[in-house]
């Protein structure tokens, strides 16, 4: 089987997907001829032809927006952001009609879209470019929220989110699109929505996190695996998170960190830790300890790193809640 | 029951230099030799700058890059044109614009090296913060140019825009609210052909980006963006109407992009090189030098000097970028509010004590 990172598990997806139903279409900003910026639709305008991978005119509140109306329709439109800063300039697609059709229809009319965009910081990229918005979004009844961190939960939480009857919006590690390689079958199957997935066994303390640094706590966690043994959970979709695989791992270990790259006030980090006070506080044998970035605006290139929580941070993380 | 025409309207194109630098003089604007010899130093300087900026990117002592190579006359001339309390909102590609505006070189370099401190300008020149959002601020230079009207200045707004631009909803909003209320506000859209790698008639249906304007109840013409002395006239003509207090003008520069989209772009996967190849012969700056050579007013040993001046303002211009001292990284938190919350505070006390370790 061939290895592969995580754009072509996207491209991979993408073009099964739309092989397996003739309403799965792609439109976005430069997704056709040039194959998208980062190549996520690369080769599937060759295949697909111009009505079904759709170049847009400049403007995500016009492709949120019409895909909302195709995915009214009958379509399943798949719609790329080309970068995560840029997804608010859809925002009131989303928040006023994307995530409110269903309910508002009282289920006549539903919206089986998706919006792909990459997320994450830690690639000197311009500003806006690198912004990791998870929280925003999972804060709109009626979104899914979903991010993978390898190329084989790509390409199976990327069928699911197409197949699923509601809007998904799927952020893309934009840090390990290349950075990671591993075998994804070409057969079909799927990763589900809403299950977290144990990236590494422990028993001393439960690390929670996702995207682009679970690679990263997974690096910082060996530095120090001689001494202390870490639960790492890789949570994939952020709304609806995977409570049970949390609670399971916090009554094991009685401890937990949570390491997100977003801003630290309002971060999903605060929805897992009032989650596990609110279920399994009597399992706590220390408070829950958190590795944020800072309420900040993102620091641009030169600087970014300085924000963004690195080994260093991490494993003083994981110290803290042990030292307690 | 009737049914007859109520409305016809016309978009006109105007050039005063045609390509091998021949001007026409009905319409050659009031220039003095100095004033031209500015336009052609400027222009060679952006020229220098723009080529430095792309050989600093691919030897990664800056970050990613987007070039001007092409739009020297479209920037130039319309900043050239302006006053320095005039407000500028530019865009990611507007190096020219905002070196033509007294934005020191160093600073512009600091922006694309990544370094906040980049985006801050001298006081004497109203230069706003770049604009990565593609089109935002277009809103930004309606609502300026509101305020000077409010306040009763004489000041104007000029935003630079791109053809994809204009396809966004803040852009769109912005004529509407510049022609509702007729701020003095200039929309300059360097309509280079593409907008990354799509081409301009994928952009919208209408034939020029000119004729937007007409839906909103104002003028729009369209130039030859590769001609300074065109875009310096249709630029002036529009500053002097909207300091009368005579509203907004969209001036469409027809120009080319003549580099990639950005340094991590490859244009080859979307257009053709015959068609770059083409543009080349309209390069802007050759187009001066022609008339310039033809008046008498440069010859060899000028244009010598010219690119001569040019590099080494340049060349020191990186230098000063680069031995700027680093940021310091806890400027992150010292600039989010005028007083930092408690929150905040904690979280920069902590990163302060982190950092001493
Ligand atoms: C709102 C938004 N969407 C997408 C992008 C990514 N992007 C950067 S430049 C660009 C094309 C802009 O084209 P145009 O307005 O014609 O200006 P040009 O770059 O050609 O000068 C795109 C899509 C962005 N910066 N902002």
């Amino acid at each position: 089987m061939e290895k592969i990172n995580i754009v072509q598990s996207v491209n991979l997806a993408l073009r099964q997907e739309m092989r397996k139903d003739k309403n799965v279409i792609i439109l976005g900003e430069d997704v056709g001829v040039n194959g998208g910026v980062f190549r996520a639709t690369d080769g599937l305008i060759k295949e697909f032809g111009a009505n079904r991978v759709i170049d847009t005119p400049l403007s995500e509140l016009g492709i949120i927006g019409a895909a909302v109306g195709m995915a009214v329709n009958g379509l399943k439109p798949v719609a790329e952001i080309q970068f995560s800063g840029f997804l608010y300039a859809g925002f009131d697609q989303i928040f006023s009609h994307a995530a409110r059709i269903r309910s508002r229809s009282r289920g006549r009319f539903t919206c089986p879209l998706v919006i792909r965009s990459p997320a994450g910081g830690g690639i000197k990229a311009l500003e806006l470019h690198c912004e990791h918005g998870e929280a925003i979004f999972a804060h709109i009844p009626g979104l899914k929220v979903v991010i993978p961190s390898t190329p084989y939960d790509t390409k199976g939480l990327l069928a699911s989110a197409i197949r699923d009857p509601d809007p998904v919006i799927f952020l893309e590690p934009t840090r390990i699109y290349r950075a990671i390689k591993e075998e994804v079958p070409e057969e079909d199957y799927t990763v589900p929505l809403g299950k977290a997935r144990i990236a590494q066994e422990g028993t001393d303390v439960t690390l929670i996190t996702w995207g682009a640094l679970v690679k990263y706590s997974l690096d910082a966690v060996k530095t120090i695996q001689d001494t202390i043994s870490v639960e790492v959970i890789d949570l994939r979709t952020i709304y609806p998170f995977d409570v049970t695989a949390i609670l399971e791992s916090v009554k094991k270990t009685g401890r937990a960190v949570i390491v997100h790259e977003a801003p630290k006030t309002g971060g999903f980090a605060a929805e897992i830790i009032a989650t596990i006070n609110e279920k399994a506080l009597e399992h706590l044998e220390a408070p829950v300890v958190r590795v944020t970035g800072y309420d900040t605006c993102l620091p641009f290139a030169r600087t970014e790193k300085e924000f963004i929580p690195d080994e260093q941070r991490i494993v003083a993380g994981i110290k803290k809640v042990l030292s307690y | 029951m009737v049914k007859k025409i109520i409305r016809e309207f016309s978009v006109s194109y105007q050039q005063v230099m045609d390509e091998h630098g021949n001007v026409d003089s009905a319409l050659m604007p009031k220039l003095s030799k100095q004033q031209i010899k500015q336009m052609y130093k400027t222009m060679v300087l952006v020229r220098a700058f723009d080529n430095k900026a792309f050989s600093l990117q691919r030897q990664g002592r800056i970050g990613t890059y987007l070039q001007v190579k092409g739009q020297e006359a479209a920037q130039v001339g319309s900043a050239l044109a302006l006053e320095d309390k005039d407000w500028v909102f530019p865009m990611y590609r507007s190096s020219g614009a905002l070196i033509a505006r007294k934005q020191p070189i160093p600073a512009v370099l600091l922006y694309w090296g990544g370094d906040e401190r980049g985006l801050k300008s001298p006081l004497e020149v109203n230069n706003f913060p770049i604009a990565i959002p593609v089109g935002t601020q277009s809103l930004h230079a309606v609502g300026a140019a509101w305020a000077s009207k409010i306040k009763g200045e004489k000041t104007v707004s000029l935003v630079y825009l791109g053809d994809g631009a204009t396809s966004k909803e803040d852009c769109l909003s912005s004529m509407n609210f510049a022609g509702v209320f007729q701020t003095p506000t200039i929309f300059l859209v360097e309509n280079n052909q593409y907008a990354i790698s799509v081409p301009r008639n994928a952009q919208t249906r209408a034939e020029t980006i000119a004729q937007r304007s007409l839906a909103f109840g104002f003028e729009g013409i369209q130039v030859d963006g590769n001609d300074i002395f065109g875009v310096y006239k249709a630029t002036k003509d529009a500053i002097e109407k909207a300091r009368k207090g005579l509203g907004p003008t969209l001036i469409e520069c027809f120009t080319y992009r003549l580099a990639d989209h950005s340094t991590s772009d490859d244009a080859k996967r979307y257009r053709a090189e015959q068609e770059v190849a083409e543009w080349l012969k309209k390069d802007p700056l050759e187009r001066l030098e022609k008339y310039m050579r033809a008046q008498g007013i440069l010859d060899d040993a000028y244009k010598e000097k010219a690119l001569a001046g040019a590099k080494e303002k340049v060349e020191k211009g990186v230098e000063e970028y680069e031995n700027t001292p680093p940021p310091d990284p806890a400027d992150m938190f010292r600039y989010m509010f005028k007083e930092m919350p408690p929150s905040l505070k904690e979280q920069y006390e902590s990163f302060l004590e982190s950092r001493k370790k």
